[in-house]
């Protein structure tokens, strides 16, 4: 499983690429991310019928140690847009504070306006491609998604610590890329508009039992955040059943058979 | 003067790029790993017995190789391996297990076990310390019921009921970890495999074409190639051919390529040649070439 440059948020996730600065001492007195220490695993996220469904556990590791198992990955900005982070959680706190500011701003200004969900991804692709342009990266990837309350559209688009975006109606993040996109593609892909919200949340469940079972660095308790024309909501922790007893008959790993 | 340069092994391993590696492992630059490429591969037990799967795509780097190689090989009539990471590897250790199963059949007289080949695969592998890139999914049903293993590179084995190898092996897992339950029907077998290799084929770039299926039973061995073709490739819209005529020349030579030999045969036992038929092909004998 090295094979793949996917991502991961090792420090020196390949010997052949030519990475950000090593996990070593800088000698520059400027502070650079150069390797994330708290982290987040994949955020999920589906274009339905209504609108966008999100999902994320509720764990910020810390290596290998399940540090905070109480952790929001998925908040508000605005009353339209939602935005769900993977990678350091001190970055993705300091973007949470900076895209506070910026609808502040917008709100005190006072003039009916309100910044729809692809202007937020705009401006938030722009910081995230200018930190990498200058060797400090943000170091996240995230998934922004809402509905613009002026023509009820959906969108859900994805920016990452390279300050690479892409749009589709099936996102994911971190080991979701690799085990939670092929079913999201295979339940969504061209059925985006009949898909109802009760669908959409059993195929979201789904993904994030499957994801349970093989991320190593992932929790059986997780949120689901929808955003329609009416608003967004993020529901409280939950978990799915999970069942280990497939391999109740089997013995050892090869002859053994008692 | 004798030559004091260290001779070339003839046979076996080279492993002359050892000190190479320890060099650059010590400054930093190391770390060569197995890798495990292009291919999704799965197998799971189910009612009746065994289903493996394997998707045809061989690759060099970057580009498609093979766009429809079998990477189900035969280890016995009862007993099915799928190999995945570097070609030669899992062809020519399958095709040496398999050779010794038939031997170990013949001086046993029983039918040959799955534990066996498993055995087989895993000392040999581990001898050579992961350098034989072979990641397999080995799966039959033998006097003890339905088998079902991998065999990692290094030499480690896993017993499962479901299992995916390959670069493809976590879009296959997806599909395996939402789909499978014990005593699934044969039908519902063969559908989740085609399902998870489909996921590995579409969602992997290291995996692709086809997606061919193997149903091991008590009885019987089926081996179902390209059962599934989701990429065939579309019919051409037009003849794109060029009509006679379309470039001018100033010269023509007509140059005879087509050797004619009449051969007889001389003896009393000789069969007597049929006359030719009058228009042998093409009006005036011209040989034609379709370009279209």
């Amino acid at each position: 499983m090295n094979y793949l440059p996917g991502q991961t948020w090792s420090s020196q996730p390949a010997q052949h690429h030519h990475q950000f600065a090593s996990a070593s001492y800088n000698t520059d007195p400027s502070a650079h991310t150069s390797q994330p220490i708290v982290t987040g695993t994949s955020v999920i996220a589906i274009r339905f019928k209504d609108g966008v469904m999100m999902a994320t556990d509720t764990l910020a590791s810390y290596g290998s140690l399940a540090r905070f198992m109480d952790i929001k990955r998925i908040e508000k900005v605005g009353e339209n847009t939602i935005l769900g982070a993977s990678g350091d959680m001190s970055d993705w706190q300091y973007v949470q504070h900076t895209l506070d500011k910026l609808m502040l701003r917008e709100q005190n200004e006072n003039d009916g306006h309100i910044l729809s969900p692809s202007q937020i991804y705009a401006y938030l692709a722009r910081v995230m491609y200018n930190r990498r342009s200058k060797m400090d990266p943000i170091w996240n990837s995230f998934v922004l998604a809402g509905v613009d309350p002026k023509d009820g559209s959906p969108f859900l688009g994805y920016v990452d610590l390279l300050g690479t975006t892409y749009s589709a109606s099936t996102i994911a993040t971190g080991f979701g890329l690799h085990l939670a996109q092929p079913l999201l593609r295979k339940a969504v892909e061209g059925r985006e508009d009949q898909i109802e919200e009760e669908e959409a949340k059993r195929i979201l469940e789904e993904c994030m039992k499957v994801l349970f079972y093989r991320d190593a660095r992932s929790l059986n308790r997780f949120v689901i955040a929808t955003v329609t024309k009416e608003g967004s909501k993020i529901s409280e922790p939950y978990s799915v059943p999970t069942s280990w007893g497939f391999a109740e008959m089997l013995r050892g790993y090869g002859p053994q058979t008692q | 003067m004798t030559s004091v340069a260290p001779q070339k092994s003839k046979s076996g391993f080279d492993f002359s790029n050892y000190s190479r590696n320890h060099f650059l492992d010590g400054k930093g630059l190391g770390g060569f790993t197995a890798t495990s490429t292009g291919t999704t591969i799965v197998g799971l037990i189910y009612k009746d017995g065994i289903v493996l799967g394997a998707d045809t795509r061989a690759t060099e780097g970057p580009i498609v190789a093979d766009k429809n190689c079998e990477k189900i090989h035969y280890i016995s009539d009862n007993i099915r391996c799928c190999g995945a990471g570097t070609a030669a590897d899992t062809e020519f250790v399958t095709a040496l297990i398999s050779s010794n199963m038939q031997l170990h059949a013949l001086h046993t007289g029983r039918k040959p076990r799955v534990v066996t080949a498993m055995t087989m695969l895993k000392q040999r592998l581990f001898q050579y310390q992961g350098h034989i890139g072979a990641a397999l999914v080995l799966g039959g049903y033998d006097a003890t019921g339905p088998q079902l293993f991998t065999v990692a590179p290094h030499g480690s084995t896993d017993k499962l009921p479901y299992v995916t190898m390959g670069s493809g092996s976590l879009a296959a897992m997806a599909v395996f970890e939402s789909g499978w339950h014990k005593d699934m029907e044969q039908k519902e077998a063969v559908d989740l495999v085609v399902a998870a290799i489909s996921s590995g084929i579409f969602n992997d770039l290291g995996s692709g074409s086809n997606v061919d299926v193997c149903i091991i039973k008590k009885d019987s061995t089926e081996m179902l190639r390209n059962y599934v073709m989701p990429n065939e490739r579309a019919k051409k819209e037009q003849k794109y051919g060029f009509a006679k005529g379309t470039t001018r020349f100033t010269k023509e030579h007509i140059y005879s390529m087509i050797q004619k030999e009449d051969v007889f045969e001389v003896g009393s036992t000789a069969p007597t040649p049929a006359p030719l038929p009058a228009a042998a092909a093409g009006a005036g004998g011209e040989e034609t070439m379709d370009t279209s």
